[in-house]
């Protein structure tokens, strides 16, 4: 059959789209009055912080889901009326992809091949680049469901891809995914757009991506702030950025001091200085109090932009007010904890085995007091068992855990675990329970009673401004606050040490700002933040990080240290991402040496 | 009060608040169970109501026609039709349009006048087999009456040893009174199972299950948090259900009340240890439900709700003493019907209460388990 459209048509275009869901809280408008279009044989990207409609978007134009109002049209069909049809010219990926996990490799490609009428006698043929390409071959007798994270989604990508179809539409397949199945991934998606013509629509909550596509289209709360290619978006932001270096005040100290001055739309510290976004094309004129303070224009990132259109759009309402001078409630009640112990955490020859497999293999670092310290590794690495045996959730085979000077393995647990905040990355809380009912339990559970839990929780309502949502039940809320509630549930029993299993997980850059900033803020009153994260953005806010793989440490060291080790010639200013990936590869080729 | 107890007490709220909350959650505790006791109380019955028959009376005399008045007057028969031949009465027990046919022969009166056994034949559809017996009671009975009648009315020798049945407890053998009492600890056994079977796998779920890990609460603390509420609405269930038997199905409770009560706590007890050893080993709460379900039929097949134990091959009856419900039946009958207090029953209590701690030490010991 013909593809009814015109050769230099776009691929997709997409007028005026309206989607409503009802909701307990009312009418959500996932998709309000979306307008865009994505020209044939490109990557296109969808980006935006959860919630903003991605997902929504790419189900209306995969036809299985109809639009309330407006038109879209894809490869010259309208997905509401000709479902059934498109769907034979476009391939889809959704965030959780249908992998048969019981079924290895070479049967779930049969199975999308069989799906798709893609005839018996050619899909070797058809089989072969895509398992080249996905570096699949080896692993063809394989179950699914015992392949990495990664693996599983470039096994998904070559499902979608294995009818060759023309338009292929992808639900953020790099989300949960380590920096270098990441990398590997991008590169399997623009071969098959360079080589193939394949066009590509891609949805992404990293704004560090932005980079791998030809055109984005930015989206927040439901309708377009920005389109174009993201060298022209980022020119926008050319000369609003700087960085910011006071002498005598630390960057901690400094940034949110910073974010509350008019004119700065965005404020991030980073090693020793602070990058802002300014409205204007000039640094803004800073507060008396910050005498001596010097500044430098910078190179503009994509998040940059982000910001930008974000602050112009936004003014500074919806912004959390955050002052350090209410932080107080915590400098009156925590005299610096148990003094004299220098390390919050002691790990060491930390081991635990699972069977024959050694998942953390005689692991030794430590975090000293007040120290915000990062875990990263590839999936599989070994962060969430060390993770688990911090909490107390595993016991470690062998070696030594210490928890501010006393022995984990010993006696007491249970006393020690009220030193411990605990934070996981599905934050964790009784979804149908209310705000308030959330912190009380939780601050039983630590055994406060009375006037003193009372207090308490009035306190974190307050500091975490929770008070309107108070009655609200957990599940309902909006996943920033709920972020915010998981946070407060893990600070309720002022823990000397907080362990943060990927707290950032989906939620958008200014939530995630704003979460950096009291993280910081809580380090400096001496509370140790141990954190695993994907986003090596992120790992910028730390004093110190841990890289591992396959159990062991790789590297140890600041940001800066870090980015150090792995500076080349070719490289000279690695970013921390690219340092991440080039010590991961030395380490894999260093293994593949012969001895 | 002290803080333990206070941690168990906040816990039992959360569990409350996390059941009770949810609209949903609120409902399929409350409404399925007394529907389904409803519906249950009147369609489970072994009692055969309107029986449709068919008679085939061969016989123009008098007798046939006082014997045959004698099923058309009782409410527990209706008459379909009359046939006349034998053609009609295979199509009609074929078709399902009967379950019973009466034959006379044309030389009843005659032979009854004569002094000589009249014969009276009754062609039953035997294809479902228990009520084709029930149905052959009925008969018999009816026939039976008539015989006596007919003896005393015409000054005949009454048989030598006649059989003067008495059924205790029961005296009209109203299948009701056996079968209800049965349900409340079915829908007993399906509550406590449900309200803890889902709620761990929910947690682990939810993630929720390593927060609480986390906190200084001991696999003992969690286990009580969730045991107390699944008591108050256990207790509260069946309750409802009591009064429903009583007041609603007039099931006569004759035995003391602690005895009752003490038999509920104890089997909701057992029902939550199974539940929380389920939970405690499952992932997620479909695998729970399952499990459940897994537990919850062959303990309802095997323990004396429908066919009796004793009917059961001796590996199966040994099989039933692991089985809760079956010690629960054995107090709940006795309770209603037979009037039974305390002394009688402190062995079904112990071995319930014997389930319950097993089950409960089994479910901690694999909480623990899961962090080792």
């Amino acid at each position: 059959m013909a593809v009814a459209e015109q050769k230099n048509s776009p691929a997709i275009s997409v007028s005026h789209l309206v989607r409503t869901f009802r909701s307990p809280r009312g009418i959500i408008r996932a998709l309000d009055d979306v307008s865009f279009t994505v020209p044939k044989g490109t990557i296109t990207g969808l980006i935006g912080p959860d919630g903003a409609g991605k997902t929504t978007l790419l189900r209306i134009l995969a036809g299985i889901m109809a639009p309330d109002g407006g038109k879209a049209e894809i490869l010259g069909f309208d997905p509401e009326t000709q479902g059934p049809k498109l769907q034979r010219h476009i391939g889809y990926m959704p965030q959780k992809f249908g992998l048969y996990e019981d079924l290895t490799v070479g049967e779930n490609l049969d199975l999308h091949a069989d799906l798709h009428g893609v005839p018996v006698e050619r899909r070797s043929e058809f089989y072969a680049p895509l398992l080249a390409m996905t570096a699949l071959s080896p692993f063809r007798s394989r179950l699914a469901g015992n392949l990495s994270g990664g693996m599983k989604q470039k096994l998904g990508v070559a499902c979608s891809l294995v009818h060759a179809p023309p338009l292929l539409l992808l639900d953020e397949p790099t989300v949960g995914v380590d920096p270098v199945s990441r990398r590997d991934l991008w590169e399997i998606l623009t071969t098959q757009v360079r080589n193939q013509g394949t066009t590509l629509l891609v949805s992404t909550a990293y704004m560090d991506e932005a980079s791998r596509f030809d055109r984005v289209v930015i989206l927040y709360n439901g309708h377009v702030l920005g389109e174009g290619n993201p060298s022209d978006l980022m020119s926008n932001v050319r000369g609003h950025v700087f960085w910011v270096n006071v002498p005598d005040i630390a960057a901690r100290r400094l940034e949110p001091l910073l974010s509350q001055v008019p004119g700065v739309i965005d404020a991030v510290g980073e090693a020793e200085e602070v990058r802002i976004v300014s409205e204007g094309t000039s640094p803004p004129s800073l507060p008396e109090d910050m005498k001596g303070a010097r500044t430098k224009s910078l190179d503009p990132r994509f998040e940059d932009a982000f910001m930008l259109l974000l602050g112009q759009e936004q003014g500074s309402k919806g912004r959390r007010s955050f002052s350090p001078e209410r932080l107080g409630w915590q400098n009156k009640k925590r005299g610096l904890l148990d003094g004299g112990v220098e390390d919050s955490i002691v790990i060491r020859d930390l081991t635990r085995n699972f069977g024959s497999f050694c998942a953390v293999d005689h692991l030794t670092f430590s975090v000293r007091r007040g120290e915000i310290f990062g875990l990263l590794g590839a999936n599989g690495a070994g962060k969430t068992t060390t993770f688990r045996m911090l909490s107390g959730l595993l016991l470690p085979t062998s070696g030594e855990l210490r928890i501010d000077g006393q022995d984990v393995l010993g006696a007491g647990v249970s006393n020690l675990r009220s030193r411990l905040g605990y934070m996981s990355q599905k934050f964790s809380l009784y979804s149908q329970l209310t705000v308030t009912q959330n912190l009380t339990f939780f601050t039983s559970a630590y055994g406060m009673t009375g006037k003193r839990q009372r207090d308490r929780i009035a306190e974190i309502e307050e500091f975490f401004e929770l008070v309107p949502y108070r009655h609200e039940s957990a599940g309902l809320l909006p996943l920033g606050f709920r972020q915010r509630l998981a946070l407060a549930a893990s600070l309720a029993h002022e823990p000397s040490i907080l362990l943060l299993d990927e707290p950032t997980s989906g939620v958008d850059p200014l939530a995630r700002r704003e979460f950096w900033r009291t993280i910081s803020q809580l380090s400096l009153w001496g509370i140790s933040v141990l954190v695993t994260t994907h986003f090596m953005t992120e790992a910028e806010y730390c004093d110190r990080l841990a890289i591992m793989s396959l159990g062991r440490l790789l590297a140890l060291g600041s940001p800066s240290e870090i980015r150090a080790r792995a500076r080349t010639e070719a490289c000279p200013n690695p970013s921390l991402e690219e340092a991440f990936i080039a010590l991961l590869e030395q380490e894999n080729r260093a293994r593949d040496a012969p001895l | 009060m002290s803080l333990l107890v206070i941690r168990i007490l906040r816990l039992a709220q959360k569990e409350f608040l996390a059941l009770l909350r949810d609209k949903k959650s609120r409902l399929v505790l409350i409404v399925p169970p007394l529907i389904q006791l409803i519906v249950f109380s009147y369609a489970a019955t072994f009692d055969l109501n309107r029986i449709s028959y068919a008679v085939w009376n061969e016989d123009p005399g008098l007798f046939s026609r006082q014997l045959l008045a004698r099923f058309s007057g009782s409410k527990n028969f209706h008459l379909l039709r009359a046939v006349n031949s034998e053609e009609d009465v295979k199509s009609l027990i074929d078709n399902r349009d009967v379950l019973l046919v009466v034959h006379l022969r044309s030389t009843f009166s005659r032979d009854l006048l004569a002094g000589r056994q009249g014969s009276v034949q009754a062609i039953i559809d035997g294809r479902q087999s228990n009520t084709a017996m029930i149905l052959m009671g009925y008969v018999q009975t009816i026939v039976q009456t008539f015989n006596d009648d007919f003896v005393t009315e015409h000054g005949l020798t009454p048989p030598i040893a006649p059989i003067l049945v008495r059924a205790w407890y029961n005296p009209n053998l109203k299948s009701r009174w056996f079968i209800v009492p049965g349900i409340v600890g079915l829908l007993t056994l399906v509550i406590s199972l449900l309200v803890t079977a889902l709620s761990v796998a929910r947690e682990r779920e939810d993630g929720t299950f390593d927060q609480l890990l986390v906190t200084p609460l001991r696999p003992f603390d969690i286990i009580m948090g969730k045991i107390i509420p699944g008591f108050v609405i256990g207790l509260l269930e069946a309750t409802a259900i009591i009064l429903v038997a009583v007041f609603l199905f007039h099931v006569p409770l004759r035995g003391s009340v602690l005895a009752l009560y003490l038999g509920i706590l104890l089997f909701i007890l057992s029902g939550l240890g199974v539940g929380l050893m389920i939970s405690s080993v499952v992932k997620t709460q479909q695998q729970g439900l399952l499990g459940a379900f897994l537990f919850l039929v062959p303990s309802i097949i095997l323990s004396g709700f429908a066919t009796p134990i004793e009917n059961m091959p001796r590996v199966i009856q040994d099989l039933t003493l692991l089985n809760p419900l079956r010690y629960f039946l054995v107090v709940l009958r006795s309770v209603f019907l037979q009037g039974a207090g305390v002394r009688i029953l402190l062995l079904d209590y112990g071995a319930m209460a014997g389930i319950g701690v097993v089950s409960l030490v089994l479910a901690a010991h694999f909480f623990r388990k899961k962090i080792e």
